[in-house]
């Protein structure tokens, strides 16, 4: 580190918005040659953001650019795409695989990077035609291999490897780039296994020592304490702390991820009924289910009678495999035992009878009939499944819709859920998502369930609908008494809105605590299974 | 070739491998019911498979680089096979016969050939996903194309000098052009036969030549790119490949070489049906590749040679013996057309239900490591 005026990166003053929604503001900080910078932060705080801005990504072009410079080795830099990242010495390893799954670990490691043998072919049809030189191959996927200084075979084809394997085939790839100076890592422990990631750190203090640079995104704080010089903390956009590793500890980290004001609002009034009063109306029993992403593992909770549960936990750990899972969108297994009468898996159409309801948080893929009207939105499951809004002529024969039933109903929750639109014909896909999230309820709403799953309500939307959602869903438990499950990332919602909120931790279920226990305790809880 | 073998486990049970290989098992067995109920001999049996082996190889080999690509059955091998026969057609009137004749359609179909498979690829990149019904479709668009050039501009735009190959009207060409001076001039260049057997030497060699093309082709740069592009389009993208460009160029080079088998395919025949030669060759050689075990992301050279001999076994001996057990000749005919179908629907099915079986298979291992988590906390 002779060179201390000038760090290898500098990041100055980012600031990033989506279309008026700020989601980095201020950002600050440097990293010197072969420093191993700590990243963490609760989910939304703005990492993935911030990483996206320095690895070029073509979204944040489309989305308007960032402001702000980024400095490496003092030199202003500006990525127009990846490839200029990387040009630059920058490598990344993202949190989803970018493997080709029937190639090799060797011809993953120099994907479009193949040392190749020229031939008379080549001379005239051009360069592509040129032989792959496998030999040479092999060698450099070795030497990035033993530099990562994890073993792997190199011959092994990808989709017959280990996760972990996969993991450590990404990172030799970085590697085995010349030019590499920047590294960052993106959550590279979730998938391995405590042994797997003790390497990993290993190798990341190997790298270290050959002057790499590292910035390191993970959930698990005790690998930041022990592999990082220096950490940096992100809430709500903003970096709350820049602190030197040795001089923090878990929990001070954990207290400023979910920082806020700590002891602010959460459970107000007191629970409906007192624990242990209320009978089990839905109770879920070693449930897994395969969902991409949201993998869920011997999931066992009994949800009460009346209650708003709320379950919580960081992005991928599981928590919206549940809802996704118990009403058939995503293969499952296990047992649902609902109101008494067991619920089979992996059919909608059971769930559905049974009196459940699901708001998806996909919801212009599962939620709305985009094109159609908003009477036809609010109405359609109702009437498909409950036979509702429709007139029965000759004995039940014919059916026709009750146009004006349909009208009436979607009008009220309109006015209800103060729906901003031009009236009760317009179609979904014309409204702001924070209206089409209130549609999505309405919709819900109308099949007068006796239980409603909940996912992600305010994903994306603003303060206003925020709170609006939040309130129509507190109004709808209390007054229609309708046990509800929201599932959240966001740790104050749930504490606003839920009696008990259950946090998932890789894929199981971490602890159910009071909502009015401090966020430290909530944040402890998300972080403790994570794999 | 093309190695994506799906989780090749080395304890592959012996169900699995049947369950893998169900179409060419199937073929085998209606095969071996149909020989001894057909009464042919051996040494027929085989001279018209080597025969028919000289003739169709070629062709089915020309779909072997887009299934590497990823795009799936190349349906649009048809507009090869029509760039083909435009060539073949000016060079019997500008009637240069014999090997140099075969050269020359070839040479013209070239330009044609790297024309359409432009297009074609460029239109089956709007249709990512959708590749095989897309490139069907293309088929018959271009059919219509073709039909008006030969049947309208060839004779009034397009000099026609003979006119022995045109309609009497003065303009389009003939039902069927014979190609009587080129007939099976390549089969017979190198004459050899063994034990009444005839083989065609000189088709055999440009058929190994090929062979050996597509092995070198799949360790080029293209070719590692082919394949990656036909793994995973995003993740090449991602590593810098021109997804597109690498998709277009694998269309045409099935493209051209399905016009050079095409031209191959006719000089075996001997006349051309100009107007309904092409018009089933996709889906024969398509069948013909999945009988050889082939899906639709995995094919290989085997397959292509399995394929043919099963395929082609079948429509010799099927209509003898449909003959014999209901004493209706017709039968064959019926039989082998309604089998193709029947095995491209097949096929296709089973490519899917293997998809989603590999799916359900993640859940599996979901409930066995949770039953096993079990087990190991009540033995504590």
């Amino acid at each position: 580190m002779g060179n201390e005026q000038v760090p290898l990166l500098e990041v100055r003053n980012i600031k990033k918005d989506f279309f008026g929604n700020q989601v980095l503001s201020d950002i600050n900080f440097t990293l010197k040659e072969g420093e191993v910078l700590g990243f963490c932060g609760e989910n939304g705080a703005g990492k993935s953001t911030l990483m996206k801005i320095l690895f070029g990504m073509d979204v944040i072009r489309e989305t308007g650019g960032y402001e702000g410079d980024i400095l490496i080795n003092g030199e202003k830099m500006n990525f127009s795409t990846p490839f200029d990242a990387i040009h630059a010495g920058i490598g990344m390893v993202h949190q989803e695989f970018s493997l080709i799954p029937g190639f090799t670990a060797t011809e993953n490691i120099l994907l479009n990077r193949e040392p190749r043998k020229g031939n008379i072919v080549a001379e005239i049809f051009g360069d592509r035609l040129t032989t792959l030189n496998y030999k040479e191959m092999k060698e450099k996927a070795d030497a990035a291999i033993k530099k990562m200084g994890v073993e792997i075979s190199a011959d092994m084809v990808i989709n017959q490897m280990p996760v972990g394997h996969k993991q450590f085939t990404e990172i030799a790839r970085e590697l085995s780039k010349d030019e590499l100076k920047l590294l960052i890592l993106d959550e590279p422990t979730a998938v391995l296994t405590e042994k797997e990631a003790e390497a990993l750190l290993d190798s990341i203090r190997g790298m270290s020592r050959r002057g790499i640079a590292v910035i390191f995104i993970t959930h698990r704080l005790h690998e930041i304490l022990s592999v990082c010089d220096k950490v940096v903390v992100m809430r709500d956009g903003l970096v709350v702390k820049d602190i030197p590793a040795k001089d923090t500890s878990v929990p001070e980290i954990t207290r400023w991820m979910v920082g806020r004001n700590v002891d602010n609002e959460a459970a107000k009034e007191e629970p409906v009924k007192k624990k242990g009063e209320a009978k089990v109306i839905m109770s879920i029993q070693k449930l897994w289910v395969d969902m991409p992403g949201e993998t869920v593992r011997n999931v066992s909770l009994d949800v009460e009678e009346g209650e708003i549960l709320g379950i919580g936990g960081l992005a991928g750990q599981g928590k919206l495999g549940i809802p996704n899972g118990i009403m058939g969108l995503y293969e499952a297994g296990g047992k649902v035992i609902f109101d008494g009468k067991e619920i089979p898996l992996n059919n909608p159409r059971k769930c559905l009878d049974a009196s459940l309801a699901f708001v998806s948080e996909d919801r212009r893929g599962v939620g709305l009939l985009l094109d159609e009207s908003l009477e036809w939105n609010v109405a359609f499951p109702a009437m498909q499944i409950q036979n509702k809004f429709l007139k029965k002529y000759l004995g039940g024969l014919v059916q026709w819709r009750d146009e004006q039933a349909i009208r009436q109903v979607t009008e009220k929750y309109i006015d209800e859920l103060q729906i901003k639109c031009m009236g009760s014909k317009q179609s979904a896909k014309e409204l702001s998502g924070g209206n089409q999230q209130k549609v999505c309820l309405a919709k819900a709403f109308a099949l007068e369930p006796k239980f409603l799953f909940v996912s992600e309500p305010t994903r994306g939307i603003d303060v206003g609908a925020k709170a609006l959602v939040l309130n129509a869903l507190k109004k709808f438990n209390r007054e229609s008494g309708v046990t509800v499950v929201m599932i959240s990332s966001e740790l104050e919602e749930l504490r606003q809105t839920c009696d008990r909120i259950a946090i998932v931790s890789g894929g199981r279920i971490a602890g159910i605590l009071p909502a009015a226990q401090p966020s430290e305790e909530f944040g402890l809880l998300m972080v403790s299974q994570v794999r | 070739m093309n190695k994506n073998k799906v989780s090749t486990k080395p304890s592959r049970s012996i169900g699995e491998l049947l369950r893998d290989n169900s179409v060419p098992l199937m073929f085998i067995l209606i095969c071996a019911v149909c020989i001894p109920l057909s009464g042919f001999s051996p040494s027929y049996l085989l001279d018209e498979i080597i025969t028919r082996m000289g003739r169709n190889v070629f062709l089915i080999l020309s779909l072997l680089i887009p299934i590497m690509a990823g795009m799936g059955l190349n349906f649009g091998m048809t507009l090869g096979a029509m760039a083909g026969e435009i060539g073949l057609i000016l060079a019997s009137d500008w009637q240069i016969v014999g090997i140099p004749g075969m050269v020359l359609a070839m040479i013209i179909s070239i330009p044609i050939s790297m024309f359409l498979g432009f297009v074609c690829g460029t239109i089956l990149n709007m249709a990512k996903g959708r590749e095989m019904v897309t490139s069907y479709i293309i088929s018959y668009f271009i059919n219509g194309i073709y039909q008006l050039v030969v049947l309208y501009l060839m004779g009034s735009i397009i000099p026609i000098i003979h006119n022995s190959i045109k309609l009497p009207r003065g303009y389009g060409i003939r039902n069927t052009v014979s190609l009587l001076e080129m007939r099976q001039k390549l089969d017979n260049l190198i004459p050899l036969t063994i034990g009444g057997v005839k083989i065609p030497v000189a088709t055999f060699i440009v058929i190994g030549l090929l062979c050996v093309f597509i092995i070198w082709f799949s360790k080029t740069k293209l070719g590692q790119d082919m394949r990656a592009v036909g793994q995973d389009m995003q993740v090449a993208k991602d590593a810098g490949i021109n997804v597109e460009k690498t998709r277009i160029i694998s269309i045409i080079i099935s493209t051209v070489l399905a016009g050079f088998g095409m031209v191959i395919y006719l000089q075996n025949m001997g006349n051309l049906a100009t107007y309904s030669a092409h018009s089933q060759i996709g889906m024969f050689c398509i069948a013909a590749l999945l009988v050889g075990g082939a899906s639709v992301d995995k094919a290989s050279i085997g397959n292509v040679f399995l394929g043919v001999i099963l395929f082609h076994l079948m429509f010799i001996v099927a209509p003898t013996a449909g003959a014999k057990i209901t004493g209706d000749s017709m039968i064959g005919e019926y039989f082998r057309v309604f089998v193709s179908y029947a095995v491209i629907t097949v096929a296709l099915v089973m490519y899917e239900t293997k998809k989603r079986k590999a799916k359900s298979r993640a859940g599996e291992q979901l409930a066995a490591d949770q039953a096993a988590e079990e087990e190991l906390s009540e033995e504590q």
